[in-house]
């Protein structure tokens, strides 16, 4: 018999039931809860007359919505408000542990389950965001879910799910200096396309992946659904164990080995089968910006914007036009050319400690162009109190970056922290969509230092185009 | 969930691909906690033009969205089917969908039809031609019929969600049949769970 995936390793140790002709039913290790998707699935349980099956395996935190503000100052949106109070009494009601605006462990959903430990190894994590693929860098099957599978999650601890086809995306040899986790899933994404990955679960392999440490592999494991799949998953080493050693969510002494000894196992096995194989070689890769509206349309810092004639198909062609008119760009125009008026440092893809410092040491004794607004939001509290320890805010702050408290924030505005029409703005995000990060503004995703280097240089930059 | 055995009315070609969730519902639209009332925000940056499909009279009323390749990617948040059920359509057809919309779909009953670039094509230019004829989709014998061009083309559906579909049922409800097996299922579980250690510190 051929060996398993991780993929299948961890969906069969959770098969509930399988009924003939029906979904497989799925138990669910850990459920996190959000403000956006939770409100109307709670209500759903109310109205049937049902209780979350499972507190002690559901963690619920705000992080969509809240402004980045301090805490003292009030939430001004009433509708915002009213969400995040409706949290508060949901969470109450239920019993569901929730770590609130302001709280010491509040932070993005996708940055706290790792850093509190309660994200494992073999563990099976839902949760009402798309994004919930990043926690698949623990060897954990992770995916994204509606507020409808929330409810059926809150009300039975198990999802039903079809068995997924498998993908390897094999990234061989090294990624050389300056190309960071960001650059390489942007150029995955640019190969695979928008729904490349569509019905699959990525498993990212091979020796740069293994090089990576654990927050690059949350980035990569983050935008797999930006290529069409639900998951994505690096299998188990000791950059994971270390990782995970002294988490508060995670057991101390004989139990942490204990424990440790059996995440090991969560790898494919040597002579797994995947239904898909991509292979990749690092060694060519360089820093990427996304000119157009969807994460696929990828080019090199070096490029240029693409023109509708390099088009495949009368499909594309439209979609090159379409997004060139919306991003407001040349074709031919080099990305060194382009200027931004924002810079947005932030987001469950690029906001944990590793990507602050990476940014810090660029913008390190210069200054933010004139005229260009540059924004910190760190992941997390523990993210902010790590990064200020270190003297992390002070760096950005005297370089004239706003340093700002945890949240979603300008990833997905639906916070204050918003682009207004035409404002151009590199990002450390997951998606540059029309009207993403406020209505007709323009998003280009970068890694956090060629961010960093562009809020300096007031233009798409690298790092070292802005050293003293 | 009402069972749905038929979706018919007139089709409004949407012709793009990649069209995102945050695109079919902003995410100004999200802050709300009720579950109704998206119909609103449907495409609100898109329908700000008034040359945009949904604002052309001759598709007024259309029950039946016709996308294009990857319809729905992006974004988890199940208010994209919300908004589309509100606005008044029962059903989307594309040649592909993002998987986590399509999934919220099938909770929802909005009815996801999958056809060939070609069929879709056929389909597309059929409507273009004559925006008020009737389209017609059989959740039963899973075809989509244009009955005045006596133009037909089946559809695959997995029998679970046909069946789903056809009978109205309540997910949660069919997944509580196997109550015995979950409650197994945890008895072999560690009493201890990271969520509670977090807790108890």
């Amino acid at each position: 018999m051929a060996g398993r995936t991780l993929y299948d390793k961890i969906f069969d140790e959770h098969v509930v039931a399988a009924p003939e002709g029906e979904p497989t039913l799925l138990y669910v290790d850990l459920h996190l809860v959000h403000e956006v998707t939770s409100p109307q699935a709670f209500d759903g349980l109310r109205l049937n007359g049902r209780r979350v099956r499972r507190p002690e395996r559901t963690l619920a935190t705000a992080d969509h919505n809240v402004p980045t503000d301090p805490p003292s100052v009030p939430v001004a949106d009433p509708v915002s408000r009213r969400q995040l109070e409706v949290l508060e009494e949901n969470c109450a009601e239920f019993g569901v542990t929730l770590f609130p605006r302001g709280d010491a462990n509040q932070g993005i959903v996708h940055v706290i389950g790792p850093e509190l430990g309660v994200s494992q190894p073999g563990m099976t994590i839902v949760c009402g965001d798309s994004h919930t693929s990043t926690h698949g860098a623990l060897a954990a099957l992770a995916f994204g879910i509606g507020t409808s599978e929330v409810e059926h999650v809150l009300a039975t601890q198990t999802i039903p799910q079809q068995r997924a086809r498998t993908m390897a995306v094999t990234v061989e040899g090294r990624l050389a200096a300056g190309v960071s986790a960001k650059d390489l899933v942007l150029a995955i994404i640019g190969r695979l396309g928008t729904g490349g990955g569509a019905g699959h679960v990525i498993e990212y392999r091979g020796e740069a992946i293994r090089a990576l440490s654990m927050e690059g592999r949350m980035t990569v494991c983050n935008m797999s659904i930006e290529a069409g799949a639900r998951a994505g998953l690096i299998a188990v080493d000791e950059t994971t164990i270390e990782y995970l050693r002294g988490r508060p969510g995670v057991p101390e002494g004989p139990a942490f080995d204990e424990a440790a000894e059996r995440w090991r196992s969560f790898v494919s096995d040597a002579d797994a089968v995947f239904d898909a194989e991509v292979v990749i070689d690092a060694s060519t890769l360089s820093p990427r910006v996304t000119w157009g509206t969807n994460p696929a349309q990828v080019v090199p810092l070096d490029g240029v914007v693409p023109s509708p004639e390099d088009a495949g198909s009368p499909e594309e062609r439209d979609a090159i036009e379409r997004a060139l008119a919306y991003m407001g760009l040349t074709p031919g125009t080099p990305l060194r050319e382009v200027g931004v008026d924002v810079v947005f440092i932030g987001s469950c893809t690029n906001s944990r400690l590793e990507d602050l410092r990476a940014a810090a040491a660029v913008v390190a004794g210069r200054r933010v162009a004139p005229g260009v607004r540059a924004l910190v939001v760190p992941g997390s509290h523990r993210v902010k109190a790590a990064a200020e320890a270190e003297g992390l805010d002070r760096v950005f702050v005297a370089a004239g970056f706003e340093w700002r408290e945890p949240g979603c924030s300008m990833c997905l505005g639906m916070n204050p922290d918003q682009l207004k029409p035409g404002q151009r703005c590199a990002s450390t995000s997951n998606r540059n969509f029309e009207g993403r990060q406020g209505r007709g503004g323009r998003t280009h995703l970068v890694s956090p230092a060629v961010a960093a280097a562009t809020a300096v240089a007031g233009r798409f930059a690298a790092p070292a185009e802005v050293a003293p | 969930m009402r069972p749905v055995r038929v979706v018919e009315g007139r089709a409004v070609p949407l012709g793009r691909n990649d069209v995102d969730t945050d695109q079919i519902i902003p995410s100004e639209w999200l802050k709300r906690v009720e579950r109704t009332g998206f119909g609103r925000g449907l495409f609100s940056e898109w329908r700000d033009d008034p040359d945009f499909v949904l604002n052309r009279p001759e598709y007024a009323g259309a029950t039946i969205l016709l996308g294009a390749e990857r319809f729905g990617t992006g974004s988890s948040r199940e208010h994209a089917v919300w908004a589309l059920l509100d606005y008044g359509f029962g059903a989307v057809v594309a040649s592909s969908f993002g998987d986590i919309f399509a999934n919220n779909a099938a909770k929802q009953g909005l009815l996801i039809v999958r056809l060939e670039p070609a069929a879709l094509s056929e389909l597309v230019a059929l409507v273009v031609a004559d925006p008020a004829r009737l389209v017609a989709i059989d959740v039963e014998r899973l075809v989509v019929e244009v009955p005045d061009a006596g133009w037909r083309h089946a559809f695959a559906l997995d029998a679970m969600t046909r069946e789903r579909l056809l009978q109205g049922w309540d997910d949660i409800g069919l997944s509580l049949r196997h109550e015995a097996e979950i409650a197994h299922y945890e008895s072999r579980l560690a009493a201890e769970t990271p969520v509670a250690r977090l807790a108890a510190r």
